[in-house]
């Protein structure tokens, strides 16, 4: 073997700019190899998606604030004769579609891709000083899979019978029954954005621990390649049981099949004729098998983003890297067995129940240790409040309180009362929205410069954050007070009809007015974004400082090669404030020190 | 430029790129088949009436002799392997062929059986037991069909790679039989499971 | 893989002593299922037998014998999760950790469907 050990063949002057035949616009920009390329069709679909998924919420924020008025907007392109919305007036079933859309879309398609198919794919390769993820085409087709379900499940809003209106959790009987082709539509879309995430997961796991640059041990890593890391391997192992479980859905619905219905169902006073004896809750457990490790799939991306964030922006090295890197390993295997602490009211025993509440409180602990360790990075810093910073500190409080409502849902005492009901909600939104979302802003104010040579700029980059920060507590605080009043979630109404729920009612109006001013602060972000690309501060190779390889590529990186040359690693992640140099920060790639 | 390690190994893991990969993608097999295989203990388990109806069971004959046919399929495939690193190139085609041609032979039975119950309207709305079969089964019958796939396309064009690329072409030839060695694995397992403990 | 022809040659023995095993074990197991057990105890030969058909087909075939830590790592970890998705969800049927003889004390519904 001519190379160095463990390093690539060394193109010396070469670099990346070999010989490459000039690519037509098609292989270039549509059916690209390129990580980069791919890292970016993955980050504008998904913030296409993302928005799209918005604007369902913002919809259904509207009938939860005003029961039975006509939506102005829908009332614009509905006549009387609107199957779903006529005149406006969102319909029982209509909003069914919404909830269980919204939520489909945003996990699936906006969140996971956004933070692993953009982020990670953009990222990682230049981050561990590669030249590609190890299999360029096998990315494009997760890509492509992904882009073909994201499609599907859009265009299952025009099935016959509308879209899928089961909620994202998609339970039978309930999914089965429902005549809507939409419902079917959402199985086959499933089968494409799962076969995605499965490709993809492949591929993340390969690279990371093939495609190190010389020098680049594993504790070396950046700790966003060791969330990404650990994040592949949940979606590669946990993903599975519910691909499994959407066909034998699928068979249900399309060969009448009962893999999950029980013996004797009546439906609407008539047996139902088939034959029997599936069982319902096998798909929670299938399908929670997957999703409670789908749920850290949401936030470690984020959670690395915000570490890589903080730590450039205190000039010091992150605290306790080791035991953020020991957390992270022991979060991700305990996270496939909790699932269960979906399911304590569907009737399991006591002995299993304290199983799965001891492993969701085991649970907590790693999280805490992670949440601690980005705390107290912040102790003695030089911090610096960039616009990436402030996401980055946004973060951790919201991801705080997300985590702690958590505890009463883990136990299954106060589960009980609070099952099912906007507490729930409220919990889940917390960690994703103000969690994760903060999280993949932070990485989109703090990338951008990489990616195109300019700053976003900083004046409307600070008022979408304050503008999105409160009014993401304003639309999830009052959810978990909703919610211990015992207004229980997917109310057509937000609660109207019921007793218990006239005394918080006023809070419909308060959470949707704060969310129509949240999507009025995320236009900051749109008109930041493309008046930036085009005309933006222009900034040089490292305008953060920081001493991650990404930054030692040049802007952008090159096409199908990204380095100059293969980069070296010398030292670990966070050098920063290394006493006795010159610079407050020394890069990985930098082989003396000054 | 190249991605390193595609057919080198890389020093500290002492492994390629494609190896690593394909055993990773069997992991997620694993899970799937997992999920199938919990299915069937989790509704035999909780389903007071189980089991095919008495007049229609599975043909543990046909069942026998398919099992027969994918682990010949198997040996073959890893002759396939072998015989390229022995550079018999000759006795790698001949392998490669007896693989497709088992394996065909197995989808063929395969239909045979499946054909034989929808005649006697047996369906996967039948039962549970039925649901189960089929979609176990069928699944597993789609990763056959894949495999063949696969392996044609090294009968055909993709052997061309041998005379420019020769390690390169063993290692994808591994790389499949890894795959086609869990197919049969499935099997070995389905066999029993469906034909012999109900 | 940098394994010599010689080496290739000794191994393709082991390869046809593999296959003859595998055949034995499938005709083994066919002769298995109709002798007079339990189902639990038949069930549980069953498995056994395929378990080391299975094996054979895992070392040998696919060479998992000499196979990196890596590979191992990952399968152990595989076939963790994989046994906590069988097993868990039959616990969760019944009220404990426990073999569930006790599922069908109620009356069932009498069913409907016809054959």
């Amino acid at each position: 073997m001519s190379e160095t050990e463990g390093g690539a063949p060394a193109h010396g002057a070469h670099g990346a700019h070999e010989d490459h035949a000039p690519e037509g616009f098609w292989r270039k920009y549509i059916f690209s190899v390129d990580h980069k390329m791919i890292g970016i069709q993955y980050g504008i679909t998904a913030l296409i998606f993302l928005f799209f998924g918005f604007i369902l919420m913002l919809l259904m924020r509207w009938q939860l604030a005003y029961p039975g008025e006509a939506n102005p907007l829908l009332a614009l392109v509905a006549g009387d004769g609107a199957e779903f919305f006529p005149g406006g007036k969102i319909t029982d079933g209509f909003y069914n579609q919404l909830g269980a859309m919204h939520g489909t879309i945003m996990v699936f398609m906006g969140v996971v891709p956004l933070a692993v198919g953009a982020f990670g794919n953009y990222f990682v390769p230049l981050q561990i000083g590669a030249i590609d993820m190890a299999f360029p085409r096998l990315n494009m087709a997760s890509y492509w899979s992904f882009f073909v379900g994201g499609v599907i499940m859009l265009a299952s809003f025009f099935a016959e019978g509308g879209a899928a209106q089961a909620g994202w959790t998609a339970y039978p009987p309930l999914s089965e029954i429902t005549p809507a082709k939409g419902q079917i539509m959402w199985l086959l879309g499933m089968v494409f954005l799962i076969t995605s995430s499965l490709l993809g997961s492949i591929n993340f796991v390969v690279t990371i621990i093939q495609l190190r640059a010389p020098g680049l041990t594993y504790m070396r890593m950046p700790f966003f390649v060791w969330a990404q890391l650990v994040t592949a391997f949940l979606l590669l192992l946990a993903f599975p049981p519910l691909e499994a479980a959407g066909f034998m859905q699928l068979s249900d619905k399309v060969f009448g099949s009962s893999f999950f219905l029980p013996s004797g169902l009546v439906v609407s006073s008539e047996q139902l004729g088939n034959s029997g004896g599936g069982s319902a809750i096998l798909w929670q457990h299938l399908f929670w098998f997957l999703a409670h490790p789908e749920v850290y799939v949401l936030i470690l991306p984020a959670m690395g983003i915000v570490a890589e964030v903080i730590a450039n922006n205190t000039r010091k090295p992150l605290f306790g890297y080791k035991s953020l890197v020991y957390s992270l390993i022991f979060l991700g295997f305990m996270s496939f067995i909790v699932w269960a602490h979906h399911m304590f009211m569907t009737g399991m025993g006591e002995q299993v129940a304290a199983f799965f509440q001891t492993t969701t409180m085991i649970i907590s602990i790693p999280s805490v240790v992670i949440l601690t360790a980005l705390f107290l990075s912040l102790w003695g810093g030089s911090i610096r409040f960039t616009t990436p910073m402030l996401f980055a500190l946004g973060f951790l409080p919201m991801f705080g309180i997300g985590g702690l409502t958590g505890l009463p849902l883990g136990l299954t005492i106060t589960d009980i009362p609070l099952h099912d009901t906007y507490y729930v909600i409220g919990h889940f939104h917390y960690v994703v929205a103000p969690g994760t979302l903060l999280g993949l802003f932070a990485g989109i104010y703090y990338w951008f410069p990489k990616m195109t040579g300019r700053k976003l700029n900083d004046v409307l980059g600070k008022i979408h954050f304050w503008g999105t920060f409160v009014c993401m507590n304003g639309v999830f605080w009052p959810m978990l007070h909703q919610g211990m009043s015992g207004v229980s979630r997917r109310l057509f109404d937000g609660g109207e009809s019921y007793a218990h729920a006239q005394d918080v009612l006023w809070l419909n109006k308060v959470m949707s007015h704060s969310a129509f001013a949240l999507f009025v602060f995320q236009l900051f972000f749109v008109v930041n974004f493309l008046w930036s690309y085009f005309a933006g501060k222009k900034v040089e190779e490292n305008p953060w400082e920081a001493t991650t390889l990404e930054w030692a590529a040049p802007t952008p990186p090159i096409p199908h090669g990204n380095f100059e040359t293969v980069p070296t690693v010398y030292r670990g992640p966070y050098e920063y404030s290394v006493p006795g140099q010159e610079r407050d920060f020394v890069p990985q790639d930098q082989a003396e020190l000054a | 430029m190249e991605i390193p390690y595609t057919v080198d190994l890389r020093p500290d893991t002492r492994l390629t790129n494609p190896k690593l990969g394909i055993w990773l993608f069997l992991a997620s097999e694993v899970m799937l088949f997992g999920a199938l295989f919990s299915t069937y203990i989790f509704l035999r388990v909780a389903n007071a009436e189980w089991g095919p109806h008495p007049d229609a069971k599975l043909n543990v004959w046909l069942g026998m002799i398919n099992t027969f046919v994918l682990i010949a399929s198997s040996v073959t495939m890893v002759m396939c392997w072998a015989t390229l690193k022995m550079n018999q190139f000759k006795d790698f085609k001949r392998n490669l062929l007896y693989t497709v041609v088992l394996a065909l032979t197995f989808m063929v039975i395969k239909s045979f059986e499946y054909g034989g119950k929808f005649s006697h309207d047996i369906f996967p709305s039948t039962s549970t037991f039925y649901a189960t079969y089929f979609l176990m089964t069928g699944l597993h019958g789609i990763h056959v069909v894949g495999g063949v796939v696969v392996l044609v396309y090294f009968l055909g064009p993709g052997k061309k790679m041998w005379e420019t690329e020769p390690e390169k072409f063993t290692n994808r030839i591994e790389v499949t039989g890894l795959y086609w060695h869990f197919v049969d694995l499935v099997w070995i397992f389905l066999f029993p499971t469906f034909y012999l403990l109900s | 893989m940098s394994e010599h022809a010689e080496d290739v040659r000794k191994q393709v023995k082991v390869y046809i002593g593999v296959f003859i095993a595998l055949s034995v074990l499938t005709v083994v197991t066919v002769l298995v299922a109709g002798l007079d057990v339990s189902v639990p105890v038949g069930l549980l030969i069953g498995l056994l037998i395929a378990l080391v058909k299975g094996s054979l087909v895992a070392f040998f075939f696919m060479h998992l014998s000499h196979e990196k830590k890596l590979i191992y790592g990952t399968l152990v970890l595989t076939v963790f999760f994989f046994l906590v998705l069988i097993f868990v969800p039959i616990f969760a049927l019944t009220g404990s950790f426990e073999s569930p003889e006790h599922l069908y004390d109620f009356e069932a519904p009498t069913s409907v469907h016809e054959h």
